[in-house]
């Protein structure tokens, strides 16, 4: 723990240099894309690293903050700021609703529960084509505020890096905040959480809705980033690539999820040459990564370098 | 003051009674302890009062308060703590951790302020991080104050149990037999920090088979078997009760 205000630091100074190497748009929007996936696991590392609950859906709130942006500032004329807003609390509100049942669920039945949601999401999305296009999706304006338009890969480039160190930072100081302890301690024994007073359902739903509303928000603004929605985004593959990347980086770590989203977001392109058998390659390299680095890739090397010490 | 009342507090487990119709008192600032051959219902018995398991039938008052039926984390609200017989400690916390969650209703729980790292929050946290490492000092774990608590001994973490529970500042503490599995050394030394519980006014209910332990420490003992209370009293009344030592040694025929 201690080492991670040098790591954000590291980060930091990754973020700030990049520009200078990356050769042209095509890069930028991969390197937005691994940003954008890493604030999304962040928030999905609090539910299923931290607090050691799982959701196959979460692709369904980021899709639902992403076409509340779309359909609100388009069909009815809102600011971004407003629709953002709605959305998030939309999505919050969702899964309030949704997390005192679902959180008496466990395991395999939780998994179920969440994947559900998030399938009918998608579903909803794909099929009320009156107001988000159906499958083809629709188009959105792009994000302006106090005046100020964020335009170009660049600018959108410099407003994800922050937004990714700020989460990181917020992440961190949740985890070693008396709310976060009481998380983690419900994961480790929910027995001896509850008899310390810790209301273990109400803390499950709690994060829940903030990992919906964190994901949310981040639909929105990626729809203004990429300027077109399409159901795809809240996707169930999505949801499952969203869990992958927190697995392969590291349940429980911070910048696993990170890593864990850098390298999902950046394989299949990277795989692209090998031409039809890059689903193949993608899927044996997540299992070897799986065999042989099962805590996930940031905890094991951590480990490893510790004990060198 | 009678701090704690049960009364014909039953438990069935499809058709087994485990617990049948047990009543007892126990006062303010002594040390009650519950004893009975294995399987008569001890652990079944604290299960109920701490909110594990619910009863089938019977009350429990808490100064006259009904708590009967509550889930843990609302009796701790209203000053119980406990220990446990099978050890339940977060592996993924530290040890400090683990007796910080201990004084989790002490502390400011908001998410948000959590995450933005108020001054206020992280203030209190510093200090109750440095009453967590004086309550481990004190049951003689000053050894662990770094440790995860995932790399401790088995001994080690029945007395970290303790100091999270006792973290929680509790009105009444039930130590579910704090010495089970450990050797005579260290027996005797939570049979020392038990004693200095009971010195420091704490109300303790004790379950525990190290029966030196129970007769040197404790003001009242009550005997169950077969889920029923066979007995209550004092040290002397229940060693020399001819029902209690037929239950332990057979009776002879």
């Amino acid at each position: 723990m201690r080492r991670a205000p040098i790591a954000l630091l590291a980060l930091g100074v990754v973020l700030a240099a990049l520009p200078l190497v990356l050769p042209n748009s095509y890069y930028y929007d991969i390197v937005i894309r691994m940003v954008i996936n890493a604030i999304v696991a962040l928030g999905l590392n609090l539910l299923i690293g931290f607090a050691g609950q799982i959701s196959l859906g979460h692709a369904g709130f980021f899709g639902i903050g992403a076409y509340a942006t779309a359909i609100l500032t388009a069909h009815l004329g809102w600011h971004p700021l407003q629709a953002l807003v709605a959305g998030a609390v939309g999505a919050a509100a969702l899964a309030a609703i949704l997390a005192r049942p679902i959180f008496r669920l466990r395991g395999h039945y939780l998994a179920m529960a969440t994947l559900g949601l998030g399938i009918l999401i998608a579903m909803v999305l794909k099929n009320e084509a009156a107001y988000t296009g159906g499958p083809d999706g629709m188009a959105v304006g792009p994000l302006s505020v106090f005046g100020y338009q964020i335009d170009g890969e660049k600018q959108w480039y410099w407003f994800f890096a922050a937004t990714l160190l700020v989460s990181i930072w917020a992440c961190r100081n949740l985890i070693d905040s008396p709310f976060g302890r009481a998380l983690r301690a419900l994961h480790g024994c929910e027995v001896a959480a509850q008899m310390a007073g810790v209301d273990v359902v109400r803390y499950k739903a709690i994060i829940f809705v903030f990992s919906a509303f964190f994901a949310s928000v981040m639909g929105s603004l990626t729809a203004h980033y990429v300027g077109f929605v399409t159901p795809n985004l809240a996707d169930f593959f999505y949801s499952i690539e969203l869990v992958t990347m927190v697995v392969v980086g590291g349940m429980a770590s911070i910048f696993g999820s990170v890593v864990g989203a850098a390298l999902l977001t950046a394989l299949p392109q990277a795989l692209a040459t090998l031409e039809g058998w890059e689903t193949v390659a993608f899927g044996l390299i997540l299992m070897l990564f799986m065999v042989f680095l099962p805590a996930g890739l940031v905890p094991t090397l951590a480990a490893r370098f510790t004990r060198r010490q | 003051m009678v701090l704690l009342e049960v009364s014909g507090l039953s438990k069935a487990f499809s058709g087994v009674m485990a617990v049948q119709d047990v009543s007892f008192r126990v006062e303010a600032g002594l040390v009650y302890s519950v004893i009975g051959p294995n399987g008569a219902g001890k652990t079944t018995l604290f299960n109920l009062i701490t909110g594990i398991y619910q009863p089938s039938s019977g009350e429990i008052r808490l100064e006259g308060e009904q708590i009967t039926g509550l889930p843990p984390h609302r009796l701790a609200q209203k000053g119980l703590a406990r220990t446990f017989q099978n050890l339940q400690v977060c592996m993924n916390l530290s040890a400090l951790e683990n007796v910080m969650l201990g004084a989790h209703l002490s502390l400011d729980r908001n998410l948000l302020k959590g995450m933005l790292s108020f001054p206020r929050i992280r203030r209190a946290d510093r200090a109750l991080r440095e009453q967590a490492a004086e309550l481990m000092r004190f049951v003689g774990l000053k050894d662990y104050l770094g440790s995860p608590a995932g790399a401790m001994p088995y001994g080690a973490l029945k007395r970290l149990e303790i100091a999270r529970a006792l973290a929680a500042k509790p009105r009444l503490l039930f130590l579910d037999e704090p010495a089970a599995g450990l050797n005579p050394k260290e027996t005797a030394q939570i049979d020392a920090l038990v004693r200095q519980l009971a010195d420091r006014e704490l109300t303790v209910v004790l379950v525990e088979h190290d029966m030196k332990m129970v007769m040197n420490i404790s003001d009242r003992i009550l005997v169950l078997n077969y889920g029923k209370k066979l007995v209550e009293g004092s040290a002397r009344e229940v060693r020399n009760d001819p029902e209690v030592i037929a239950a332990y040694l057979g009776r002879a025929a």
